[in-house]
């Protein structure tokens, strides 16, 4: 693995974000927007506010940087770089990790941009330290990344890549304990759960919120989803078809 | 001196589809091949898997003395896709920044090859602004980087300035003597003169093979167009 690939695929990313400002100012107003309305929506009950912006400030980067990685990688097969790329010397991994990176600092800024209006103007409180907050986000975004990376090698169009989002991510959303307690659910939604990253990250994200509670188990699974995704990602990068 | 590419019984399948049903091929070291034939006839295939990203059913490729697809051939071969295969959200610039760091050349090489190509007023311009050809041209600037031994160049001359044709076959020849191998594919015969050594090339299968004025000799015409013609006739 060379250092040199990796950040040059890095930067690559980086540009072309930067050459992109209504998807960069969409990356940060849209979470911005939907925080609001949450948080008026549940004008009479500040409560629920609490509970749902704090794993919704989880859930945005996931969604957006699986929904910008499967769009993206699928680009760079239907675009013929890919190819071009995998002919050259750089590594799958290399490959991977440069995408990784460019990724996680977007979603570190959309994260401080978010978490500090959620926390200012919209009042949220949070007991936990905000640099714990955007840690637990920046991590969900590298478990959307991944799952998006695997995912965007079963579609054929960008078209297709973008129907995965309700198929891959809603159900998740539901039994991810956003809704409603997982210990509340069904016996088999409840065992589901378990097996469906989405739910450590929203955990993680509500301890942070209350302040208390280990982070090591929420930590853990996230870690051993997000090698699962990226080695499965990883191989659906084929060199030869 | 041996050959740069040697195709020995080769068959491609893909999709239940024999795309090439058995090719036997040598691209000689250090001259400019063409290859030449109607699109369908096959051309990219044998690109591909010259560069090892079209898994072969059948048959062996070696290039530059190792196996098609190998480690050590990554910064020998220089690839132009018939597709400008390019980022359009990035300039050419960054473009081939992003291609000559992955192939660890040098920031000269870039301002060399940006020169060479002719697309220094181009430079900070969006690849998705440039037309068709200009495209074409950054993803020939991205196939030279790194000066490479063997260049697999698929249509590289398609819609361009006759004058920058001219140009690039120009170069193209100076790169053959400085011992670099092309093999450069196109469905327009009159560019097969410009060719050191000329395949024609029908359905997947090999029609002809030799130096153009062979091929003239052998159909009995001077027009590359009838040469063509009279050999498939001649099947």
């Amino acid at each position: 693995m060379k250092a040199k690939r990796v950040l040059a695929t890095t930067s690559r990313i980086l540009s072309q974000l930067r050459h992109d400002p209504r998807t960069l100012a969409l990356m940060v107003v849209a979470p911005c927007l939907l925080m609001t309305i949450l948080k008026y929506v549940y004008q009479a009950q500040p409560q629920v506010f609490q509970h749902t912006a704090a794993a919704m400030l989880g859930v945005f980067p996931m969604l957006v940087m699986f929904l910008i990685t499967s769009v993206a990688t699928l680009r760079e097969r239907t675009s013929g770089t890919l190819e071009r790329l995998l002919i050259l010397p750089i590594t799958k991994g290399e490959f991977i990790l440069g995408y990784a990176i460019a990724f996680g600092i977007a979603a570190f800024f959309q994260s401080v941009i978010v978490s500090s209006v959620a926390i200012g103007p919209l009042g949220l409180k949070v007991a936990g330290s905000q640099l714990t907050l955007i840690f637990v986000a920046v991590l969900d975004a590298l478990l959307g990344l991944s799952i998006g990376l695997f995912v965007s090698s079963f579609a054929k169009t960008e078209f297709q890549a973008v129907q995965f989002l309700p198929v891959v991510l809603l159900p998740q959303l539901l039994l991810s304990g956003l809704l409603a307690p997982v210990e509340t659910m069904p016996g088999f939604f409840h065992f589901l759960s378990h097996f469906l990253p989405l739910t450590y990250s929203v955990d993680a994200m509500k301890k942070v919120m209350m302040g208390q509670g280990s982070f090591a188990h929420d930590f853990e699974l996230i870690g051993v989803f997000l090698v699962l995704f990226l080695a499965s990602g990883a191989m659906t990068l084929k060199r030869k078809s | 001196m041996t050959s740069a590419v040697v195709i020995k019984g080769m068959k491609v399948v893909r999709d239940g589809k024999i795309l090439i049903p058995k090719l036997d091929l040598e691209v000689p070291r250090g001259k400019v091949m063409g290859l030449l034939g109607p699109s369908g006839s096959g051309k990219t295939t044998i690109f591909r898997s010259i560069v090892g990203v079209q898994a072969i059913s059948e048959g062996s490729i070696q290039v530059l003395g190792l196996e098609a697809g190998t480690i050590g051939l990554r910064n020998k071969i220089g690839y132009l896709t018939q597709s400008a295969s390019i980022y359009s959200d990035l300039t050419c610039e960054e473009n081939l920044k992003y291609f000559s760091r992955i192939l660890g050349t040098t920031e000269i090489s870039v301002n060399e090859i940006i020169e060479l190509i002719d697309l220094g007023a181009n430079r900070k311009q969006l690849a998705s602004t440039l037309s068709g050809g200009e495209r074409a041209r950054v993803a020939l600037a991205t196939a030279l980087l790194g000066s490479p031994e063997l260049l697999i160049l698929d249509e590289p001359t398609v819609g361009l300035d006759p004058l920058l044709r001219i140009d690039l076959w120009k170069l193209f020849h100076r790169l053959a003597q400085q011992g670099k191998t092309l093999l450069i594919s196109s469905h327009v015969m009159d560019e097969a003169d410009r060719c050191d050594h000329l395949t024609l090339l029908r359905e997947g299968k090999v029609l002809a093979s030799g130096t153009p004025a062979e091929l003239r000799a052998q159909a009995n015409s001077s027009e590359m167009e009838d040469v063509f013609i009279n050999l498939v006739g001649a099947k």
